[in-house]
């Protein structure tokens, strides 16, 4: 089963898959009813992913996972921004819906293999265990956002894009003349539409305040239209100092509807305290490699038990799944990085890597109040 | 070697539907409005189709409007009542039943019109109907047969009670689903308005008839050259329209045969999974009193409707396709993907059970050895997903 959204990519993983001779069938992922730009949801994704596979001849599905798209990332992702807390809902996709509902599903549907179009490897050493690593295309590199599969998931996902860079990908698909040849990549969340955004989305959603904006001192600095919409590390938004120079969001309090702001060098930090953590196939601690945000850079960090192990559990999107993390115990971690780095704002995602192969990862904790 | 059972959605088309169409489509091309030979010809072959609806339906030939489908038909007869000019300021307002097909209730609700709710079979609430029946009501609109669970609707009655309490109101049946199965008579000639669509009885698709009484006015919805009585403009569709008589006429001719026949496989097919899967709910059916097993006379005999706890449907329909067998689990949205069905929502099935449904409808050719690729295929099926479920 190939997991075709439409782009370019799916489709030139499933026609590579069909040139190797496999018996393939392509699956569409229902998602979203509401408003969509692009993504796995509108009917002219669909209508894309259709043709595609009329061309490469082979079966093709539509499944309606709407419910539990709502259910595990929209919702999630809707009551976080209440609590002021900002998620990576393309993360809680691929937890719960890609690589948990729809390999479910493929596996009752007696299919042995589920392929995707994401740009990573998937590599089993000689001690037969398989590890996710970057994709050698290192500009579009996924693993950061497949990061919580694990052995079972890993022994029946196929990754063909993995070895190819970007410019391959598009060769190729010129090459099999597939209509998604030139279909720009998607960008941004898939459910939020460019004209509204974020704050539409959200307003339609839950009551936006506005706040207070306060430097470190408790002075007050301004407002800000909705403190639900401010995420850590922020500029856009909070005027300039006095001096001229940028401020950020150091502090968000939704409850007090209160920004704290300062300049940049305040929002660093050299500690990041994560929960939900996950592990490919074994935990590990002390020097690892980081990454906190999709295209970030990795960073030399340290990884250990945290010192402050109560503190306050952000709700979970789906007890009882995966995300429990809790195969080998470790579900909790501080990791402490070699150097100073602008604060990871909660609810994002921390990625551990030894080199290209990816270990494990967990979400950033809020901070105690 | 196949087993389709999915003739609600489409059935096969009628070898004489299809030698009738053929000339049209090649010889004789001219249009129907031209004033010379070809023209003539391409005319009679109209309005013959039209007077062998009339016939069926129990109207005059004047009654016919050719359209585009059942969906045109549909939206014409609410559209084009609704849009009439009503004396005082009042709206005109449209009710139906909860279960009609999209196509109705589309246009009642984009009106705020009013739906009346139906019981655990799909039959719907006289008693509500009645209390939904106002003044202000321009429009009833109640299906003769449900296209999801085939339910027949008690048409003479609700008839007679939208002329007794709203004596005002015009009275449309989308009678789509109902053309195979039921002699239409009586019921054309109880109704104001009534729409059919040709692939659902063996004619092509993309044709279809409103019967309207010609002395209803009605507000066309295609305008322009003013064909169909001014209310459906556009060149007719001739060999549509052929086809759509040429169906209709075989289908009227062997039906009661159809129905004896198709019966049996129904039944057959039902007490078969009745029997193999145990907890199988077959939706919206009591058991009758007399000999405790199920009452189906409500149903047509087309259309056999079960819903499987524990199961969903795209998987069940993608186990039953690798099968070789072809069903449906109802509705679909644009893209393909299955959304909830109001019909099962409207008769109080619970949404976990109603996730597990699954339509196989039979046609004119169906056959026994369509039920025994089902009754072989489904019990597997349904033991495979409960075991990954």
């Amino acid at each position: 089963m190939v997991a075709l959204s439409g782009g370019v990519d799916s489709s030139v993983a499933a026609a590579l898959l069909v040139e190797a001779g496999h018996d393939v069938t392509g699956v569409t992922m229902k998602l979203w009813g509401g408003d969509s730009d692009t993504g796995c949801c509108s009917v002219s994704d669909v209508d894309d992913a259709r043709r595609v596979a009329q061309q490469l001849d082979i079966a093709f599905h539509v499944f309606n996972f709407g419910d539990g798209f709502a259910t595990h990332v929209v919702d999630p992702y809707v009551r976080a921004h209440a609590d002021g807390i900002t998620p990576n809902p393309c993360i809680e996709c691929n937890r719960h819906l890609k690589f948990d509902a729809l390999l479910h599903r493929a596996e009752a549907l007696g299919f042995e293999m589920v392929a995707t179009g994401h740009h990573a490897r998937i590599v089993t050493g000689a001690d037969g265990v398989a590890r996710l690593a970057r994709g050698a295309d290192r500009a579009k590199d996924q693993s950061y956002v497949l990061h919580m599969l694990d052995q079972s998931q890993l022994d029946r996902v196929v990754l063909p894009l993995g070895h190819l860079t970007k410019t391959e990908v598009r060769a190729h698909a010129a090459r099999l003349g597939l209509r998604t040849a030139a279909k720009p990549d998607s960008q941004d969340v898939c459910f939020i539409t460019s004209t509204g955004g974020r704050t539409a989305f959200l307003g339609d959603r839950i009551p936006l305040r506005p706040g207070r904006v306060v430097d470190t001192d408790g002075a007050d600095l301004g407002t800000v239209p909705a403190v639900e919409l401010v995420t850590i590390g922020q500029r856009r938004g909070l005027a300039p100092g006095r001096d001229g120079t940028a401020r950020y969001a150091l502090d968000v309090d939704v409850d007090a509807a209160v920004v704290t702001v300062g300049p940049a060098n305040q929002l660093e930090d050299t500690t990041i305290e994560l929960h939900r953590v996950v592990w490919g196939h074994e935990p590990v601690l002390g020097d690892v490699l980081v990454q906190c945000s999709a295209h970030g850079d990795p960073l030399a960090a340290v990884l250990e038990f945290p010192a402050v192990p109560d503190l306050p559990e952000v709700p979970d999107s789906a007890p009882g799944t995966r995300a429990d993390g809790g195969r080998d115990g470790i579900r909790e971690l501080t990791v402490r990085l070699a150097a100073p780095l602008r604060r990871v704002a909660p609810g994002q995602s921390v990625v551990f890597y030894d080199g290209d192969q990816v270990l494990g990862g967990g979400i950033v904790r809020p901070s105690p109040r | 070697m196949e087993a389709y059972l999915d003739h609600a959605a489409s059935t096969t088309p009628r070898s004489e539907a299809v030698e009738a169409m053929l000339p049209f489509l090649r010889d004789c091309y001219a249009n129907p409005s031209g004033a010379h030979a070809m023209a003539r010809t391409a005319r009679k072959a109209i309005d013959e189709s039209r007077e062998i609806v009339a016939e069926a339906l129990g109207a005059r030939p004047g009654d016919v409007v050719f359209t585009s489908g059942g969906t045109e038909a549909d939206n014409l007869a609410v559209f084009g009542v609704l849009d009439r000019d009503v004396p005082g300021d009042a709206p005109a307002v449209a009710v139906s039943s909860a279960v009609e097909h999209h196509a109705v209730l589309e246009p009642v609700v984009a009106r705020d019109g009013r739906l009346v709710g139906v019981d655990d079979r799909g039959v719907i609430d006289l008693d509500a109907l009645e209390a939904a029946l106002g003044p202000d009501i321009a429009l009833v609109s109640v299906m003769a047969v449900n296209n999801e669970v085939g339910t027949i609707q008690p048409m003479a009655e609700v008839a007679e009670l939208v002329r007794r309490v709203a004596p005002g109101a015009v009275l449309h049946t989308d009678a789509v689903q109902a053309v195979p199965w039921l002699d239409l008579r009586p019921i054309g000639s109880a109704v104001d308005l009534l729409s059919i669509s040709a692939h659902k009885f063996g004619g092509p698709k993309g044709v279809g008839a409103l019967v309207a009484r010609d002395h209803l006015s009605l507000v066309a919805q295609v305008v322009g050259g003013g064909q169909e009585r001014d209310l459906r403009s556009g060149t007719q569709n001739v060999a549509g329209i052929v086809g759509l008589g040429a169906a209709l006429q075989a289908t009227t001719d062997d039906r009661h045969e159809a129905v004896h026949r198709v019966t049996k496989l129904r039944d057959r097919l039902l007490d078969g999974l009745r029997a193999s899967v145990p907890d199988l709910v077959e939706t919206g059916v009591r058991s009758s009193a007399a000999s405790a097993g199920p009452d189906r006379s409500h149903r047509v005999p087309g259309i056999a409707h079960v819903c499987i706890p524990g199961v969903d449907s795209e998987s069940l329909l993608f186990l039953l396709e690798k099968a070789g067998v072809f069903a449906s689990a109802a509705s679909s949205c644009a893209s393909g993907a299955m959304e909830p069905s109001h019909v099962l929502a409207a008769m109080g099935v619970p949404r976990h059970v109603a996730g597990g449904s699954l339509r196989l409808s039979l046609g004119h050719t169906s056959t026994d050895a369509d039920i025994d690729a089902v009754l072989a295929a489904v019990p597997p099926a349904v033991e495979r997903l409960r075991a990954f479920s």
